[in-house]
């Protein structure tokens, strides 16, 4: 009997392919973008791990120096002698690549670098073993791809990245048996098991995670629409088995298997949907995480079980959640209850009051998640609720609007316009909360990401105020270049740094010379008067506005740097720099940290002397061109890396905006089906199908633009959240928002384009509905 | 192969090495040949020959605990050149290997570390006899070393006479002329402690170094050795080896109580498996038959604990034996080239 049922119950999708199709596809589409972006995430997770493994890092405590500098080959050599089994590590980058130098012979055999030497032939000390993506020009050297080995990686015995990055000293050093030793002044250990980069980024992928799950929503409407119209065809049919004898719950369950079928065929298509968009992404991801955090990311994607399984699991789970209502309300109808296929549309009229209570109550929730400092995922949730409440609370905002426009119609096609729009909200309701939803992320997120880059940009002004950036390759390059350059300058500022652990937190401690360019260009977002004369004076030091977010640090608290206690003077903006940052005056940072010296120098001159000294650097200095860099090149550098950084939401963007559209399209179809008795009676009274199109067509794009008008404020909200909340849980700075109405006003026009392609189709076929199908109308008994 | 075992091969003579021509000063790729008349001279010859292709430190002792039972220590240290140079600094072609070991009656302690030349990890003084890897010393004064949950201190007493092996230092090693330069500390009276997990043991004893080096130990056909050195309560000393190949070649150096040694060419010194036990690496010889009729030595020579595996990258025996015969006394024994390296388990 089960077979017979089922079978009776599938031959519906055989009558409406169309409808066939939207549950598909609204599921596929949903499955695709949550997938796609789970499999950037697994690809980027994996690439944190296998770099972490690279070391051993999951396993092995490593030693550092406490100041963030090298650590001097004797001081390795002392450890060894005095019984510690450590193993040195030295790390740089050559052309982009991080290049591992390792002690094959004290390594750990376990490790990942050393398990990739596996063929090395020992009397050959030209071999580097690099990942399968890195491409490195090196002259009389062999390399070898090893499969083992994490993105952009490359390894090679210590002598030869000593010899090619030029120095001997150790960056750190793997502790391979732990004998219980103290370890002497000036080293300290980092803990195995912690990733740096996987804690870094984390705020990255969750934002990709929550785009993913506002494309899944906005799918599972449009999944959930094609369900309830289904079920709702198939009253009459339920009604029919019952009264043959088949039990409810027998019929029921057999709808769930029929679903759980067509989900799970959904959820292949997303997944391999999914595959094609992250594939296509996931180049920019790369490019953004290295240059934002310097994770290196493999390019190509690999099939992990991880993100298609769980998408699998979410498809059907999310055709689960799309017929929940459906399965609800047929197992309360009466068995001989009236199958009218009308009943829908009114039935979701009624609901509507309790859906925009709901909504109200999400709005109520997302307000009080912003009254408390919040976390990232608290900021998440307050986007969850403003966007969730929100497409519940428009059925009833637009049934408001709707019907203040029948109130001032005049005309009986004007009355009939406005009336014959609000009883087909229902239906329409849900699609329009899919382009409420797409166009308040495109307005929220695009107002971010302006706002963002005005504020980048006005921050890169004031940073990069030197016309000229060299870098020496040593310490004594470095001197000797400082006093080569200081009679061509009016000023040669060292940018002398080392990076720390302050109250657990990793910082960047800068010493800056006294000078007239820091006072002129910095502006402060909190300070005393006149911050950087106590800075000089030793009697304060500035930091950025993520470290003060961390450590929870105000103007006048107190901050231990090493030893040293200071208050803060002055706390500053820093965008797109993920640690903390700490400036000491110079006196106080050279008794900290005598040893660091300054390979980086800005150069403060007339800009229209830049090109003779860059030239005179080259042939004079013999300084190679690529340590030097003029202001403009840094800048578009920078500004570079940050528009790479959002390339992947302005696409995850587009493609939530075409899901939406699509929702409407599939929407407008089904219903163009069920309206025809409702639009026969108009054609008979005289209405020509011309005007009917032309008026169906009319009613789309002013549903639209209604939405799009809503969504303004939304996306505004939305930009807020985004701004003030998840960007100060994520990164740690709050950034000012900037409005832009003329780009709200360009994608309020393409929602308006989406609306008429949306519409057009259905408009066109009833146009050229045959008149006999009208007049049929009245002649079939319904 | 791992990294660390393809380093090692260039440090055992039966690993596959380029094969030097036996009378040429230097083989092919630059490194110096041991050449017969050389004077060895101290403490200069000490320290590291860094243009040999591989060379050893290498302490042998026979001790006896407070607690009445006997126990064997031995400190290696090896050195391997990849190239006839050494620099300051990470590039050196200088690699360097440490083994050490405790025998018990009933157990065998081993460890091994590695260090690369250059840097000051591993090394030796060519001032006076001092030799290290990491927290491993060797001096004149005693050896030391540490790994895990065992270890020992010995103190020498005074490191006694130098004995030139073979011609005045010039060992041979083949039908062919493969030679070293070898000399020994064979007289070196050792105190100290043990530790052992289950705790401390004062030992007293006798300590046996021995020093060689060159670029060319081995023929061809030579996969390995079986090496005595015994200690006769007369006082006298025995070096004997027999190097396994198509043809055995055998040689070994009397040592009289006062130091002077008489060498023995190929033939004279005989040595042969009793008694084959299975170890840790699988059969290996530990009782043996051992005669040098020129001195009227006719011993039987036995393993204190057959199962004294060296299980480390190229695993071998090492271990205190006893002497029973003409003569009596006690010793060690090394055992190389039954095991291959892949056989390591």
């Amino acid at each position: 009997m089960n077979w017979v049922i089922l079978r009776a119950l599938i031959s519906h999708w055989r009558h409406v392919p169309l409808q066939l199709f939207t549950l598909l596809a609204g599921l596929a589409l949903a499955t695709a973008l949550w997938s796609g972006v789970q499999a950037i995430n697994a690809e980027a997770r994996a690439s944190y791990a296998a770099a972490a493994e690279t070391l051993g890092e999951g396993n092995y405590r490593q030693v550092v120096s406490v100041d963030g500098q090298d650590i001097p080959v004797a001081t390795y050599v002392d450890l060894r002698r005095a019984g510690w089994m450590v193993s040195p590590v030295i790390e740089g980058r050559l052309d982009g690549v991080r290049l591992i130098g390792i002690d094959p012979l004290t390594a750990p055999q376990t490790l990942a670098a050393v398990q990739a030497l596996d063929d090395l032939q020992v009397s050959d000390t030209n071999t580097i073993w690099v990942a399968p993506d890195v491409t490195l020009t090196l002259p009389n050297t062999v390399q070898i791809v090893s499969e083992t080995l994490a993105p952009n990686t490359a390894v090679a015995d210590i002598a030869w990245v000593a010899d090619h990055l030029e120095r001997q000293d150790i960056s750190r050093l793997i502790l391979t048996e732990d004998r219980g030793l103290i370890l002497p002044p000036g080293l300290r250990f980092t803990e195995a098991g912690t990733n740096d980069l996987a804690s870094l980024t984390d705020s990255f992928h969750l934002n990709l995670t929550a785009f993913g799950l506002l494309a899944f929503a906005v799918g599972i409407f449009i999944a959930n629409g094609a369900v309830g119209l289904a079920f709702e065809q198939r009253r009459p049919l339920v009604r029919t088995l019952r009264a043959m004898g088949a039990p409810l719950v027998r019929i029921m369950w057999l709808m769930w298997v029929e679903l759980a079928i067509l989900s799970t065929v959904a959820g292949f298509l997303g997944v391999a949907l999914g595959y094609g968009v992250a594939a296509l992404l996931l180049p920019d991801v790369s490019a953004t995480l290295r240059g934002l955090y310097g994770a290196d990311v493999a390019g190509t994607l690999t099939i992990r079980p991880i993100w298609w399984i769980s998408g699998l699991l979410m498809a059907i789970f999310g055709g689960m959640i799309a017929a929940a209502t459906s399965f609800w309300s047929m197992s309360r109808m009466p068995i001989l209850g009236a199958a009218q296929r009308r009943a829908w549309a009114v039935k979701a009229g009624k609901g509507r009051v309790w859906t925009a209570v709901i909504g109200a109550v999400l709005w109520a929730v997302a307000w009080a998640g912003t009254l408390s400092e919040p976390t990232l995922i608290q900021g998440f949730g307050v986007l969850a609720g403003l966007l969730l409440g929100a497409a519940m609370l428009l059925p009833a905002a637009l049934a408001v609007i709707l019907r203040v426009g029948q109130a001032l119609a005049r005309g009986a096609v004007a009355q009939w316009f406005w009336a014959d729009t609000r009883q087909q909200l229902p239906g329409l309701s849900l699609a329009l909360a899919a382009l409420l939803l797409a166009m308040t992320a495109n307005i929220g997120v695009s107002t971010m990401v302006s706002s963002f880059r005005l504020t980048f940009v006005a921050f890169l002004n004031q940073r990069l105020a030197s016309e000229l950036y060299v870098t020496a390759n040593d310490a004594s390059e470095a001197q000797r270049l400082e006093q080569w350059l200081t009679p061509y300058v009016d000023a040669v500022l060292p940018i002398d740094q080392v990076v720390t652990q302050v109250l657990g937190e990793t910082a960047e401690i800068y010493g800056p010379v006294d000078h007239p360019t820091y006072r002129e260009n910095w502006r402060m977002l909190r300070s005393v008067d006149d911050p950087w004369a106590r800075v000089h004076a030793g009697q304060g030091v500035l930091i950025n506005e993520q470290l003060a977010y961390r450590l929870d640090l105000e103007i006048g608290s107190n901050l231990a740097v090493s030893d040293t206690n200071l208050p803060v003077v002055g706390i500053y903006g820093d965008y797109g720099n993920p640690i903390g940052q700490i400036i000491l005056g110079r006196r106080v940072f050279k008794s900290l940290y005598p040893a660091s010296q300054a390979l980086r120098f800005g150069l403060r001159l007339p800009p229209h002397e830049v090109p003779a000294l860059t030239t005179r650097l080259i042939e004079e200095f013999g300084l190679s061109p690529d340590s030097i860099i003029d202001q403009s090149a840094l800048k578009s550098y920078s500004l570079g890396i940050f528009e790479r950084t959002f390339t992947v939401t302005a696409a995850l963007n587009v493609l939530t905006l075409a899901v939406a559209g699509f929702a409407m399209l599939m929407s407008l179809l089904t219903l163009a089906g069920l309206r025809l008795p409702q639009l026969a009676p108009v054609w008979a009274m005289g209405l020509t199908r011309r005007e009917l199109g032309l008026l169906e067509l009319a009613r789309a794009v002013m549903l639209a633009f209604l939405t799009g008008v809503l969504a303004v404020p939304l996306g505004l909200a939305l930009a807020w959240v985004l701004l003030s909340i998840v960007n100060v849980a994520a990164f740690g700075w709050q950034l000012p928002m900037f409005v832009f109405p003329a780009s709200y006003a360009v994608l309020l026009a393409q929602a308006l384009v989406a609306a008429v392609v949306a519409a057009g189709w259905p408009a066109f076929r009833l146009i050229r509905t045959a008149p006999d199908r009208l007049l049929r109308v009245f002649a079939n008994e319904r | 192969m791992n990294v660390r075992v393809a380093f090692l091969c260039l440090m055992w003579p039966f690993a596959a090495m380029a094969q030097g021509f036996a009378g040429l000063a230097t083989d092919a790729q630059g490194f110096a040949m041991p050449e017969r008349g050389a004077a060895l001279e101290f403490p200069r010859d000490h320290g590291a020959h860094p243009d040999f292709r591989i060379e050893w430190w290498y302490v042998t002792a026979t001790l006896t605990g407070t607690d009445g039972r006997d126990y064997g220590a031995q400190w290696t240290l090896f050195r391997s050149a990849l190239a006839p140079y050494d620099t300051q600094d990470w590039s050196s072609p200088q690699v360097w290997l440490g083994h050490a070991a405790i025998t018990t009656e009933t157990d065998h302690y081993a460890a091994e570390r590695y260090g690369r030349g250059g840097i000051g990890q591993a090394g030796a003084s060519d001032e006076r006899l001092e030799a290290w890897i990491d927290d491993w010393t060797l001096s004149e004064t005693g050896m030391s070393m540490t790994s895990g949950d065992w270890g020992y201190d010995l103190v020498f007493d005074q490191i006694g006479p130098t004995v030139l092996q073979g011609d005045a230092g010039y060992s041979v090693k083949s039908a062919s002329g493969q030679a070293s330069h070898y000399y020994s500390h064979p007289f070196i009276p050792v105190s100290g402690s043990l530790h052992l997990p289950k705790g401390d043991v004062e030992v007293t004893g006798q300590a046996w170094l021995d020093r060689e080096w060159s670029s060319q130990p081995l023929a061809a056909d030579q996969t390995g050795w079986d090496w005595f050195s015994l200690v006769f309560d007369s006082g006298a000393r025995l070096m004997g080896f027999r190097l396994r190949g198509a043809q055995d070649f055998t040689a070994a150096t009397w040592i009289d109580p006062d130091g002077t040694p008489t060498p023995f060419a190929n033939g004279e010194f005989v040595a042969e498996p009793l008694e084959i036990a299975a170890t840790d690496g699988g059969p290996i010889p530990v009782r043996w038959h051992v005669r040098l009729p020129r001195k009227q030595v006719d011993v039987t020579v036995i393993a204190m604990n057959s199962n004294a595996w060296m299980s480390v990258s190229i695993p071998y025996w090492e271990g205190p034996v006893y002497v029973t015969g003409t003569h009596q006394g006690r010793g060690y024994l090394e055992m190389t080239g039954y095991a291959e390296p892949d056989d390591e388990e």
